[in-house]
């Protein structure tokens, strides 16, 4: 791979997850094309044929068949990379779990778009959420430099022997695959020497022959459920080091699995994911200004769940919201059945806020409402846990 | 758009409130559109009894845009669909309309298998030489040497012969047809619609958009002038012989047209065995 030096760059979510494989020097892309992620491929595919990097290439017919092809890739050595979005990761799901139970490390950012019926291509995260139970870290991503420092984070947390579990970076469709904003790009020789080389425990070698996922009686498969549990327990430390690592090189703090923003004292607070995240920041300065004390955590880790350092927060504050941009029909938002669970024993109003789905736009105001809702069951007992923001049909 | 006092001959066919359509200028889908639309009209089949289904991709949408029952699936999954909805209700004509990747790419297993059971079912394939709606990557029709998004030397992935595919997989009736020749291929759709038993019509298009123009035909009308230079009718030939190459020969015609019991009709004879 040619070197790249460090670079100011203007670019959309789509290039810049490209060039995150690029820095990452990965060794085999193979992908099917799918809106909104179609650009992170084709980027990928011009930097071959530029001879920027001498990775492989590989078109397959279908996602099935590309998640199929990085398994087998990665399985013989190489650290793979492809992308996906919505129907593409659906068709894909069988595959999530073989990466997933092989430990394959490969990092495959995911454009979050609306999964049929009906066919839309805009931001839901209904794609991802039900993937929950793959065995895939996950996490969300708010601009486009996170989308680029979470690819390369993606390969040094996957990669680690306590870990070894593939990834899945997530970003909004169009608000941020098709939106140009700055990003700093380090150079190749800081990224290789932050990410290291892929170093498999075992790799498919013909002269050392080894059969991999082959028909396993009962006797086996519990210790390996188990030991992919573990492993993604240990992703959690592993994601608070490579965080803390990442700040000490490129000067960027990603805080570990979530964000706080301005909760020290705050009475209520709400936890958001993906791009609302820029939103909600602002209206908590808003209120804030009018002497609203509330405040904002940033879910960006969705597998392994941010658990410990939700509850942490919510020992000291009287509501907490959660927005969710997917449904768990009957249910409610992935997130809030996170929270809820992760705070189970606590005595507090848990509340869940859904909005934007199939795309809609999530205005300050949806975020005010949220907020207003918090405040008011500070005071006096809910009368329902689920909101549906800005739905016809539906009074909140 | 509606202008006063003006009727088109097929406003009753298509859905008003859809159009203007999401295709691009000189784009060969509106012509098969229409073509589907006339020879529709020259048969008997009640539009109520008639469902159209149609996979993703630019092709894909032609569903949509017909005023009848019609399922906008899932990427490759047309066939499937059509097939549940022609088990389910035998009466029904099932007609499926998609494009070259959506039907034998990510769905080429389900294309093999209804011809292979001669699911009473007409397909139409709209052959553009490449994935159109994803912005023009190689698909299995892509021609050698054809310059597409992901092959910026040239393809060399051996094609499809989609005749020779639906042939070899026991349709009943194949036949093939450029969007110049328009009033053939109006007339092979209503031969394939009056057709008992799995008939497929493969219609290659023109898209300047994304193949097109990276392969020396930048407008529709360069397309349509190269395919009228190259098409070479030829009734009957075996559909192997029709294989499509750059530059050369686009032999078109009706190459298969035979009788065999459909799949309802041998659940019918089994049915009827047990039941003496
Ligand atoms: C499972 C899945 N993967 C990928 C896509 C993205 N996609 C939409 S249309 C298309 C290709 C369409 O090509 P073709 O069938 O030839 O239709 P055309 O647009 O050329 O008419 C693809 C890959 C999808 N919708 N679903
Ligand atoms: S991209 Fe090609 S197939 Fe799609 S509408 Fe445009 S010209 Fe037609
Ligand atoms: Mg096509």
């Amino acid at each position: 791979m040619m070197r790249l030096e460090a670079k100011k760059m203007v670019a959309t979510g789509d290039y810049t997850a490209a060039y995150g494989a690029l820095l990452c020097d990965v060794d085999v892309v193979a992908a099917y094309p799918i809106t909104p992620q179609t650009i992170i491929v084709e980027e990928f595919s011009n930097f071959v044929n530029n001879g920027i990097t001498d990775a492989e290439f590989i078109m397959v017919e279908s996602e099935h068949s590309a998640m199929s092809a990085c398994i087998a890739a990665q399985a013989s050595g190489a650290r793979t990379f492809t992308a996906t979005s919505s129907q593409g990761l659906a068709l894909m799901h069988e595959m999530l779990f073989v990466a997933s139970a092989l430990r394959l490390p490969i990092v495959m950012p995911v454009v979050n778009r609306t999964l049929a019926a009906p066919i839309g291509i805009w931001c839901e995260h209904n794609d991802s959420m039900p993937q929950r139970d793959a065995g895939w870290i996950q996490m969300s991503c708010e601009d486009n430099q996170e989308v680029l420092d979470m690819i390369i984070m993606a390969y040094k947390i996957g990669e680690r022997k306590d870990v070894l579990l593939p990834v899945m970076p997530c970003l909004d469709a169009f608000i941020l695959s098709h939106t140009v904003e700055p990003v700093d790009a380090p150079s190749s020789d800081e990224v290789a020497d932050f990410i290291g080389k892929y170093d498999p425990v075992a790799t498919l070698d013909p002269n050392n022959p080894m059969a991999i996922g082959t028909f396993s009686p009962p006797e086996y498969i519990q210790e390996l459920r188990y030991q992919t549990h573990v492993a993604m327990e240990n992703a959690k430390k592993a994601i608070r080091e490579t965080t803390k690592d990442f700040a000490r090189k490129f000067g960027r703090d990603y805080y570990g699995l979530i964000e706080e923003y301005r909760c020290d004292d705050a009475d209520v607070v709400l936890a958001t994911v993906g791009t609302v995240t820029g939103t909600a920041r602002e209206v908590v300065d808003e209120l804030r200004e009018k002497g609203k004390k509330v405040g904002l955590i940033k879910l960006r880790f969705y597998r392994p769940f941010p658990a410990e350092e939700i509850k942490k927060i919510a020992e000291n504050v009287s509501a907490i919201g959660v927005y969710d941009r997917a449904i768990s029909y009957g249910v409610g938002g992935p997130l809030f059945i996170e929270t809820r669970n992760a705070l189970y024993g606590l005595d507090l109003p848990v509340l869940n806020f859904l909005a934007g789905l199939g795309g809609r736009d999530v205005v300050k105001g949806d975020i005010e409402k949220m907020y207003e809702i918090l405040l008011k069951a500070k005071k006096e007992k809910p009368e329902k846990e689920i909101y549906w923001i800005g739905t016809r049909g539906v009074s909140i | 758009m509606e202008i006063e006092g003006e009727h088109h001959p097929l406003d009753e066919y298509l859905r008003a409130d859809r159009i203007p359509h999401i295709w691009c200028p000189g784009c060969g889908l509106g012509t098969v559109l229409n073509g589907f639309l006339h020879a529709l009209e020259e048969t008997d089949i009640d539009l109520k009894n008639l469902a159209i289904v149609s996979g993703i991709g630019c092709t894909g949408r032609i569903a949509g845009y017909i005023n009848v029952d019609s399922y906008h699936t899932t990427h490759g999954r047309a066939i499937p669909f059509a097939t549940g909805l022609k088990l389910a209700n035998p009466k029904l004509k099932v007609v499926v309309i998609s494009g070259d990747g959506d039907l034998f790419a990510i769905g080429g297993n389900h294309f093999i298998h209804a011809a292979r059971r001669n699911i009473d079912m007409t397909v139409i394939c709209v052959n553009n030489y490449n994935y159109g709606m994803t912005g023009g990557q190689l698909g299995p029709t892509t021609p050698l040497e054809s310059k597409t998004t992901t092959t910026p030397y040239g393809n060399i992935e051996h094609p499809f012969n989609l005749c020779h595919v639906a042939h070899a997989s026991g349709a009943v009736y194949v036949a093939r047809w450029t969007a110049l020749h328009a009033r053939r291929m109006k007339d092979s759709i209503k031969e394939a619609l009056n057709k008992k038993g799995f008939s497929f019509v493969e219609i290659i298009a023109s898209c300047p958009t994304t193949y097109g123009r990276r392969n020396k035909m930048p407008t529709g009308l360069d397309t349509m002038k190269y395919y009228k230079e190259k098409s070479v009718i030829k009734h009957g030939i075996e559909p192997e012989k029709a294989d499509i190459e750059i530059g050369g020969e686009i032999i078109v015609g009706k190459f298969v047209d035979i009788e065999k019991p459909t799949f309802n009709e041998e659940v019918e004879k089994l049915i009827r065995r047990f039941h003496k």
